[in-house]
């Protein structure tokens, strides 16, 4: 792996990205529209990717499927940021001390609870929607940015700039957020876009098993769910929301990767 | 040694108790008791009462919460609202298949990973190398659900290989039981092998640049010997510990590949349960769950520790 990776992944990204934002303003058939004369066609210039079952524009929905997973992968990773990234600054200010202690056990805690185990209880309560999601998958990402930015953070304590700053009288909190977490921010930024993709695979896990979001939202996780009752008159019906899935991932983890080597070249190592 | 395992188990306790507390009272938060749901919204009062009062919801939650740990400390979870049988029995039903998944997937991708990775560390930067990372780059992309489809699409449709789905039950004999767990394993083993895969490698390489490998390259054994005698022993530790904690994301992953074959599994189970508000079996399934995935880190922070010696003095 070198920081070249960052090409392909960024490619790739912008991709779905641009179809995700421009699906806002404009798609090829609006994908309400039910056409069901036309269901299940395979690729023709009038539908670039086809038709489904109920004669809806492939490519449309699958640019308005981006638009939803998107945004719940990066809600759920700013969640993760927003609570996580404070807690372990927190801690690492606290060290060792009953604050810290609290928090890492907070931590283990969370952790025993895979993000599927907290949707499956949280649509239990409320059922299920886009928004129960987010909220899973945010809660799932709290510990793994607390655990982080913790360990990063402690290991900076000890440094002579952050000793030059307490002697300047800084308090622990302006200390954290002047000095530590600019300097942790990198790791960050790696570590947020792994956990968006790990997010875009976990919403369209949730998705399919019902638990994401609800119809007529599309959704590439539903799209797949829909697709497997059909899934020997129009195998091509399966086959695109999956690929919509690993090119966003893929990209996203070859971005990371990039972002990684890029950032700190102490990691530049021959591998 | 012992004064480390002790801690843990306390801790792991710890964790238990306030894990069961939450599922529990979350869970418990829902509007609407089971009882008015069973029995629909023209049911008389004091029927509604009666069904309250066989099921135990009339009697305050923290008596209910104390009822439902204690019972299943002692292997009684409850009955089921829905079907009216012990919850544990329904599990049990179910964990005959789960569990069997579970393992068959985490042989198979510690079986294809150890040997790709091992492969790869030593022909490192070659051509080789790169197109097992390239794959394995592939296979953490791909959700497992999706690739169960695609498996059966080719396995079960186009090649009649394998039933797309179902499962033939233990009775019909432990071939034909595994055969229909083959596909649902391969799906659930993919990204699993490629994660071990990169670990493995990725272990391997650093123990190579330790010192006592360059003193075993010195006094002159060849790669393939300093690979296989010295570095893969010591490489190995990370790679257990991650097998340890893939079991769990198998566990959770299972729960979505068994809705891909229809296989009745402790996935199928919370799904109808949640549908049928069927709160007690979503309760003790998800808290058998959490139990699972804390015990197993339990054991594998234990067999570190008593792999690395350093480790018993560490907090974390």
């Amino acid at each position: 792996m070198s920081w070249r990776s960052i090409i392909p992944g960024a490619i790739l990204v912008f991709t779905v990205m641009l179809a995700a934002l421009g699906s806002l303003f404009w798609t090829p058939y609006d994908v309400a529209d039910l056409d069901i004369r036309n269901k299940m066609q395979t690729s023709s210039i009038e539908h670039w990717l086809g038709t489904d079952h109920f004669g809806r524009d492939i490519f449309s929905m699958l640019m308005v499927g981006a638009r939803t997973s998107i945004a719940v992968a990066l809600v759920a990773v700013g969640i993760g940021m927003g609570v996580g990234v404070p807690l372990g600054l927190f801690a690492a200010a606290r060290a060792h001390g009953w604050i810290d202690e609290l928090i890492m056990r907070g931590n283990d805690l969370v952790f025993a609870f895979p993000a599927l185990l907290i949707a499956i209880m949280i649509t239990a309560v409320f059922g299920p929607s886009a928004l129960n999601a987010i909220i899973a998958i945010g809660i799932f990402n709290i510990p793994v940015f607390a655990r982080l930015s913790r360990g990063a953070a402690l290991s900076l304590w000890t440094r002579e700039f952050i000793l030059a700053a307490k002697v300047a009288g800084k308090g622990a909190f302006r200390i954290s957020f002047e000095h530590v977490l600019p300097n942790i921010s990198n790791l960050l930024i790696v570590q947020g876009t792994i956990q968006f993709s790990l997010g875009i695979l976990a919403e369209a896990g949730l998705s399919y098993v019902g638990l994401g979001a609800q119809p007529p939202v599309p959704s590439w996780g539903r799209m797949l769910a829909e697709s497997q009752t059909l899934i020997t008159l129009a195998p091509h019906l399966a086959l695109y929301p999956g690929l919509a899935i690993v090119f966003t991932v893929l990209g996203l983890n070859l971005l990371g990767d990039g972002l990684r080597d890029w950032l700190d070249p102490r990691l530049r190592r021959e591998r | 040694m012992l004064r480390f395992v002790l801690t843990r188990l306390m801790s792991l306790l710890a964790t238990l108790v306030v894990a069961s507390c939450i599922v529990f009272f979350v869970i418990e938060v829902v509007p609407g008791d089971p009882a008015s749901f069973m029995l629909g919204i023209n049911a008389q009062p004091d029927t509604l009462a009666a069904l309250r009062a066989e099921l135990g919801l009339d009697v305050p939650k923290w008596q209910r919460y104390l009822h439902w740990t204690g019972g299943m400390l002692s292997g009684d979870f409850g009955t089921s609202y829905t079907y009216r049988t012990p919850v544990a029995n329904m599990i049990a039903d179910r964990l005959w298949i789960s569990l069997p998944l579970a393992l068959f997937a985490l042989a198979l991708s510690t079986l294809i990973a150890l040997p790709v990775g091992l492969w790869a560390a030593s022909r490192r930067g070659s051509y080789a190398d790169s197109v097992v990372m390239g794959f394995t780059q592939l296979g953490v992309a791909i959700p497992n659900f999706w690739f169960a489809l695609l498996l059966v699409m080719l396995f079960a449709i186009k090649l009649g290989w394998f039933s797309a789905g179902g499962f033939a039950g233990w009775d019909a004999g432990a071939f034909a039981a595994m055969k229909s767990l083959m596909l649902p394993a391969i799906a659930l083993a993919l990204p699993q092998a490629a994660i071990l895969t990169r670990v493995m490698r990725s272990s391997l390489l650093d123990v190579m640049n330790e010192d006592y490998i360059r003193t075993a390259r010195a006094k002159g054994l060849s790669v393939r010997q300093v690979l296989l005698k010295h570095a893969l022993r010591n490489a190995l530790i990370p790679v257990l510990t991650i097998i340890g904690l893939q079991f769990s994301f198998l566990i959770a992953g299972a729960i979505i590949i068994e809705n891909v074959f229809f296989l009745p599994g402790l996935g199928r189970l919370i799904f109808q349960s949640i549908a049928q508000r069927d709160l007690i079996v979503v309760e003790s399934v998800v808290m058998l769950l959490v139990f699972a995935v804390v015990i197993i880190t339990f054991l594998v922070d234990v067999a570190y520790a008593w792999v690395d010696p350093r480790l018993r003095q560490a907090n974390r």
